[in-house]
Order: structure tokens, then C-alpha cells, then sequence
């Protein structure tokens, strides 16, 4: 045996003694403990209500139950299945069906937890009530709320919920106007025009506008060679904009007359105020676009119960990082797209990270321990074209003094420049083994 | 010293779980399970990998590991994404989450392979592989081959053979020695036979 089991081995054999006796300890005390608070009742089951099946949701519910499987959990969702955002730019490549982005909550069942389809309408703080649509009431101890985000409607004037739902989708959400996207494209002209609108900071996955334009050049490339696709940016800078322009240059020709992408920041006027849906034309500030088929992303907030529950400040939730929980209402923990957990970017990646702080420091809450030291992780893939995968990676740590999730120095970034074709290509089957183990530890 | 390795498994695994659900003692920090909770979105829930190009590390030696980490951490192999991640974490950290997969039940999922290659694969391993990888490859002192994912299987041998990665003593003689024996086959072959191998779950973890 090495060195380094001997020693392992010693602290193991140590640690278990210890475990024995501190385990005895801590029982003994915890039944003292309980016995001395009478609003206290031993073995009172304690109910975590948790709002939204998405990313952060889903994963704070199973890793509830897995941590601790006394706890009653109920998740309460809209739908009936879950459809990821992510990887929902190669639906429009027509690389994936929308339903292979399709997951139904029974394994999450099979963890325990109580899947409720419903809308949440109300959440109360102080009688720690959750209502939903439908009238039911759900008491809990913790409540987890992972909404996603909202939009801005409004913003650019002449574009509304009722226009993206018909002609001009955003295609934010996975679902009936990612398919709607993917049929205009497929019915547009050849030599047509792609128009994508992107939304100024912060937003649901920085890198998602650009890899929606790389996967439409990608279909564009097979089938309509002649066609341009438009970027116009509320933004002069965006994420993993080095490598996604060594792609679009090595793939499309970016930089050239002939670029298929073309990308317009702010500053170049890319920032549109006004849309005309009926000619689908955009109105910059310098001038006009015209478009065959236009794609809005709005400007955005956290999603609409968190409004309600009165969880925010300005567009999204403030939370003490160290456990997610409301810096407004005790007992409520906002995780995912709608908390604002900067530095970690709006990412399933981040929301599935953050959900298992959050389940761990609810337990701990419960049993009367101080929460664990967090630690987080972000990693994001983009395919930019066929067999040309990047990515982003972070691990972060909680600086306590400031509240922020700071990168841990030397650590993390991007893919390197200029890689070989194999480290490209294996980003990309690391894009979809990624997808399968993200959906896998959320869900499954 | 071999105590570790007589402990009856049952109560070996036992101490391993008492020890990664006991809060890390002593210096401030994540616990092993709070880090090793954030592999999973690449890794799967408890290490027990879903996608093909990902390797499974539950149920890992954790000295293989460290290992693993610190050589990414070091960029001696292939820069992807784990040297990247990798530098996040000092050398206790990556014992903490190393002794957290240990303890974890390594999970196999069937995939498709073709089952003449696997049988000329089995014997060609068992010729050339099994001194190091124990028991058909399944988890221990070396890298964990049984079960394993063919593309990340695929992955790792390329980085062997082009250099990206350095040859572990001996094994550079072994391989060359198989491709001897089989030629273009041996590596399709050792690669589909450990693919074969998806009844390893019912097994307790062995990592010594
Ligand atoms: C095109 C695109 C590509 C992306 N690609 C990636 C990627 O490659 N990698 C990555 O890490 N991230 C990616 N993302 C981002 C990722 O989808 C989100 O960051 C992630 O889903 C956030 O998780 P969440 O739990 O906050 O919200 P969501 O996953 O959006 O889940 C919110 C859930 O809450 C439910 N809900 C909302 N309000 C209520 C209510 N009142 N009552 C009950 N339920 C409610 C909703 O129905 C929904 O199911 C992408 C996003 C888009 C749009």
C-alpha cells in the first residue's frame, strides 16, 4: 500500500471511532435539543415546497430526498413534461427533434417527491403558504423557487407575447415556437435573411444567441447556401466571442463579403427599438432591417412569481449565497435564472450548482447546523458548426465579505484558441454527454 | 501493508461512508461531497456517467483520482476541460472528492458493441491487461476500463498513441504488444470488450 492510502487509511480508521462517537453525541443531543423546544414535535416530518420543474427545481427536489429522505418534497410545475432549453438551437439546425428535449418528471417520483401540475399564483412568507392556480394550498418549512426568467415586454415597441406566439417567435422558451422557428426556416427562400435580435446583460445563457446564429448557418450551409443571417446586438461584446468568431470565420466566412453571419453591436447600431411585425422589419437607432425570418430574444427579467412573492430587487432575486435564501423573505431560497447570483452567468450549469447548495443548507437549517462552506461549478458548450464544439468553464467559491460568487483565480475559461479539429470535435460529443448527465442528475 | 485490503468490504465501505457524511473537520472549505455534488452535471449523480464521452469515476481508487487531477491540473493531458477545472482545486480538495467517488457505487449502463470484437478483446486483456487492470478492468489501483463508455475509451487510448498522454510504466510495452498479436484490431477489440462488461453493478466496489 502507498503512502498515501496508509495515511488515508489511518484517517479512516480514526474517523470512524470518532464518527461512532460524535454520531451517538449528536443524537443524544438533538433528542435533548427537541425535548427542550416543545413547539418542536419529534419526528415532525418537514415539508419543502419547491415552485418550477425546470433545472434549478428538479435538482433541489431530488438532491432534497437523496440528502435527507424524511423530508416531504413537492415540486409544483405547469406542464406535464420538462423541455430543455438547452441544446434547443440544434432543433433548429434540424440536428434534435423537440422531443428528444422532452423529459417527464417519473423519476423524480421515483425519488420520493410529490409532482404537483399546477401554476403558483402566491407565496406567503409569513404563514410560509404556497397557492396555486387552481386553489390548492401547500404548507412548507422551506420553500425552494426556481421560476426561470420573464420578459420585458414592452421594450421593443410593436413586439408582444401574442406576435412571438404567431409570426415573430423568440424561441426562448423550448417548445411550440422553437418548432415554429425551425418551420420558418425551413420555408424560407434560399438567399433569404435570418434576422436574431439579442438582448443586453444579463440574460438566460450569454452564449445562446450566437450558437442559435452558428446552428441556423449550419442548416443554412446544407440548404440554403445563399442565405445571411443578422445579429443585431444590444450589446459590443458578448460571451465566448473570440472563439465563436474563429469558428464563424474557419465555417462561414466571417469576415469576408461573402460571411453568411454577420454581427452588429450596439454600438454599430445593432441595438432595435421598434419592430414592425407586418414587413418584419427592425428599427435601429442608424437604420432599418428587413428580414425573411426574424428572431426576437427581449430584454429580461425573473420570472412573473417572483413578482408576485415580492422576491425582487429591480429584475431579479437577491439571495444570501451562501445558501439562496431570500435576502427579503426568510425561508424562501430563489435559485436558478431568476436569483441574482453573479458572477455565475443565467446556465442549467449554474442553476443545477446552486440547487444543491441551497438542498444541502435547508438541511442543515433543519437540524439546527450552520450551512456548509459552497462551492460552485459552470460549465457551458456551444456547437458552432458540424464537429466545432467550445466551451466555458468556471469553478467558483463564495467571497463572504461581498456576497459575490468569485472565480477561483487560475482556474476556468474558455476552450483554447485555434485547437486542433480532434479537441473541436470532441467538444462537441462532450456537448451531448454533457446534456445527458445534466438531464440525468436533475431528473432522473 | 495490507490491513486495508483484508477489511471485509462491507465494513470498508462503511467507514468510507461514515467518513464522506462526516462535515469536514479542521480547515474551512467546501466538504468533498459539496465538491465532488458539482461533477455531476458532467459525471453524473454520484459519478456514475450517462454520456458516452465522459468517463464514470464512481467507485474510482481514489489515489487513480488524484492522479487523474493533478496530472490536468499539471496540463499533462490533453487540455479539454478538465485541466481547466482542475486548477480550482489544492491537493487535499481533490483527496476529499477522491475519497467521496470511492465511496460511491459505480453504476453501468448497457451500450451497443460488437460482440465477436469483445471476445477477441477479452482474451487479448486478459493476455495483456489484466496484471494491471484487475478483474477485467473494473475499478481499481489502475483506471476503471470495465463498463466504461467506448467513445471516452476511444478518447483516452488516442491520447496514448499520439502522445497526448504519458504512458502509465509498462503499458506503452503492452499495448504495442497486442497490436503485435491483433494488429488494427487489438484496440477495437480491448475497447468493445470492456464496453461488454455492463453486470458490473451488482458488484461491490474494490478499489485496492
Ligand atoms: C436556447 C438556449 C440554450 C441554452 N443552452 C444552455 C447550455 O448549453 N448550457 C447551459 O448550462 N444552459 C443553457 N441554457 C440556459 C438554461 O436553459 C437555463 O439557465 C436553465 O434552464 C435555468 O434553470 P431554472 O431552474 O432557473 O429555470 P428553467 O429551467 O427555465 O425552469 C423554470 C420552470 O419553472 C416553471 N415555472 C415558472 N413559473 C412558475 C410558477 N409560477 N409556478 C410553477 N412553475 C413555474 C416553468 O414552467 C419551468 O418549468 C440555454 C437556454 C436557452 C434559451
Amino acid at each position: 500500500m502507498t503512502e498515501m492510502k496508509r495515511r488515508t487509511f489511518l484517517g479512516i480508521a480514526g474517523g470512524a471511532t470518532a464518527t461512532l462517537s460524535t454520531l451517538g453525541g449528536t443524537l443524544g443531543g438533538t433528542i435533548a435539543g427537541t425535548l427542550g423546544f416543545p413547539s418542536l414535535v419529534l419526528g415532525a416530518v418537514r415539508r419543502v415546497v419547491v415552485v418550477g420543474g425546470g433545472v434549478g427545481g428538479c435538482t433541489a427536489a431530488k438532491y432534497l430526498r437523496k440528502l435527507d429522505p424524511s423530508l416531504n418534497v413537492t415540486l409544483i410545475e405547469p406542464e406535464a413534461d420538462y423541455t430543455s432549453c438547452f441544446m434547443s438551437n440544434e432543433v433548429l439546425s434540424g440536428e434534435r427533434t423537440l422531443q428528444s428535449l422532452t423529459f417527464g418528471y417519473d423519476g423524480l417520483r421515483g425519488y420520493g417527491v410529490d409532482v404537483v401540475q399546477d401554476w403558483v399564483v402566491g407565496i406567503d412568507p409569513d404563514t410560509r403558504q404556497v397557492t396555486t392556480k387552481s386553489g390548492n394550498r401547500f404548507d412548507y418549512d422551506a420553500c425552494v423557487v426556481s421560476p426561470g426568467v420573464g420578459f420585458k415586454w414592452g421594450a421593443i415597441a410593436g413586439y408582444n407575447e401574442e406576435i412571438a406566439n404567431e409570426s415573430i417567435p423568440h424561441a426562448w422558451f423550448a417548445g411550440p415556437q422553437t418548432q415554429l422557428l425551425r418551420n420558418q426556416l425551413t420555408s424560407m427562400p434560399e438567399g433569404g435573411h435570418v434576422i436574431i435580435v439579442a438582448p443586453p446583460n444579463p440574460f438566460k445563457c450569454p452564449p445562446g444567441p450566437y450558437e442559435r446564429a452558428s446552428q441556423i448557418a449550419m442548416y443554412c450551409q446544407h440548404h440554403k447556401p445563399k442565405a445571411k443571417i443578422t445579429i443585431l446586438d444590444a450589446k459590443d461584446a458578448f460571451s465566448k466571442q473570440g472563439l465563436y468568431i474563429e469558428g464563424w470565420t474557419k465555417l462561414y466566412g466571417y469576415g469576408t463579403d461573402n460571411s453568411m453571419i454577420q454581427w452588429i453591436s450596439a454600438a454599430a447600431g445593432g441595438a432595435v427599438e421598434e419592430l414592425d411585425p407586418q414587413t418584419r422589419t427592425l428599427i435601429g437607432l442608424v437604420e432599418e432591417f428587413q428580414g425573411d425570418v426574424v428572431n426576437i430574444i427581449p430584454p429580461q427579467k425573473a420570472g412573473e412569481i417572483a413578482f408576485a412573492a415580492d422576491l425582487v430587487d429591480g429584475d431579479w432575486c437577491p439571495v444570501d449565497k451562501l445558501t439562496f435564501e431570500s435576502s427579503r423573505h426568510p425561508g424562501i431560497y430563489v435559485l436558478g435564472d431568476a436569483s441574482s447570483a453573479s458572477k455565475m452567468p443565467k446556465s442549467a450549469y449554474a442553476a443545477n450548482s446552486q440547487a444543491k447548495v441551497a438542498a444541502a443548507a435547508i438541511i442543515a437549517r433543519f437540524q439546527d447546523k450552520e450551512p456548509g462552506d459552497p462551492t460552485f461549478v459552470n460549465t457551458c458548450y456551444s456547437v458552432v458548426g458540424e464537429d466545432f464544439g467550445i466551451s466555458v468553464a468556471a469553478v467558483y467559491s463564495l467571497d463572504s465579505d461581498t456576497n459575490t460568487i468569485e472565480p477561483i483565480p487560475g482556474s476556468g475559461g474558455v476552450s483554447p484558441a485555434n485547437a486542433s479539429p480532434e479537441i473541436r470535435k470532441r467538444e462537441v460529443s462532450y456537448a451531448h454527454s454533457w446534456f445527458k448527465n445534466v438531464i440525468n442528475d436533475m431528473m432522473e | 501493508m495490507k490491513n486495508y485490503k483484508n477489511t471485509p468490504k462491507h465494513l470498508r465501505n462503511l467507514l468510507l461512508a461514515a467518513l464522506v457524511a462526516l462535515p469536514a473537520t479542521g480547515a474551512a472549505g467546501p466538504s468533498g461531497q459539496a465538491m465532488a455534488f458539482t461533477c455531476a452535471g458532467c459525471h453524473g449523480t454520484d459519478g456514475s456517467s450517462v454520456g458516452p464521452s465522459m468517463p464514470a469515476i464512481a467507485g474510482m481508487d481514489p489515489e487513480v483520482f488524484v492522479d487523474a487531477m493533478t496530472a490536468y491540473r499539471e496540463d499533462k493531458r490533453n487540455p479539454s476541460i478538465m485541466n481547466r477545472i482542475a486548477k480550482a482545486y489544492s491537493d487535499e480538495q481533490l483527496k476529499d472528492m477522491g475519497w467521496f467517488f470511492a465511496s460511491q457505487r459505480l453504476q453501468v449502463f448497457p451500450q451497443d458493441y460488437d460482440a465477436a470484437l469483445a471476445e477477441q478483446g477479452a482474451q487479448l486483456h486478459d493476455e495483456y491487461c489484466e496484471k494491471c487492470h484487475e478483474n477485467g478492468g473494473r475499478p481499481g489501483d489502475a483506471g476503471t476500463l470495465a463498463g466504461q463508455w467506448m467513445p471516452y475509451l476511444h478518447f483516452t487510448m488516442e491520447d496514448f498513441i499520439d502522445g497526448k498522454r504519458k504512458w502509465p510504466r509498462k503499458m506503452k510495452r503492452k499495448v504495442d504488444a497486442a497490436i503485435d498479436e491483433a494488429g488494427d484490431e487489438a484496440i477495437p477489440a480491448l475497447l468493445n470488450y470492456y464496453a461488454s462488461q455492463s453486470d458490473i453493478d451488482a458488484e461491490e466496489p474494490n478499489h485496492d
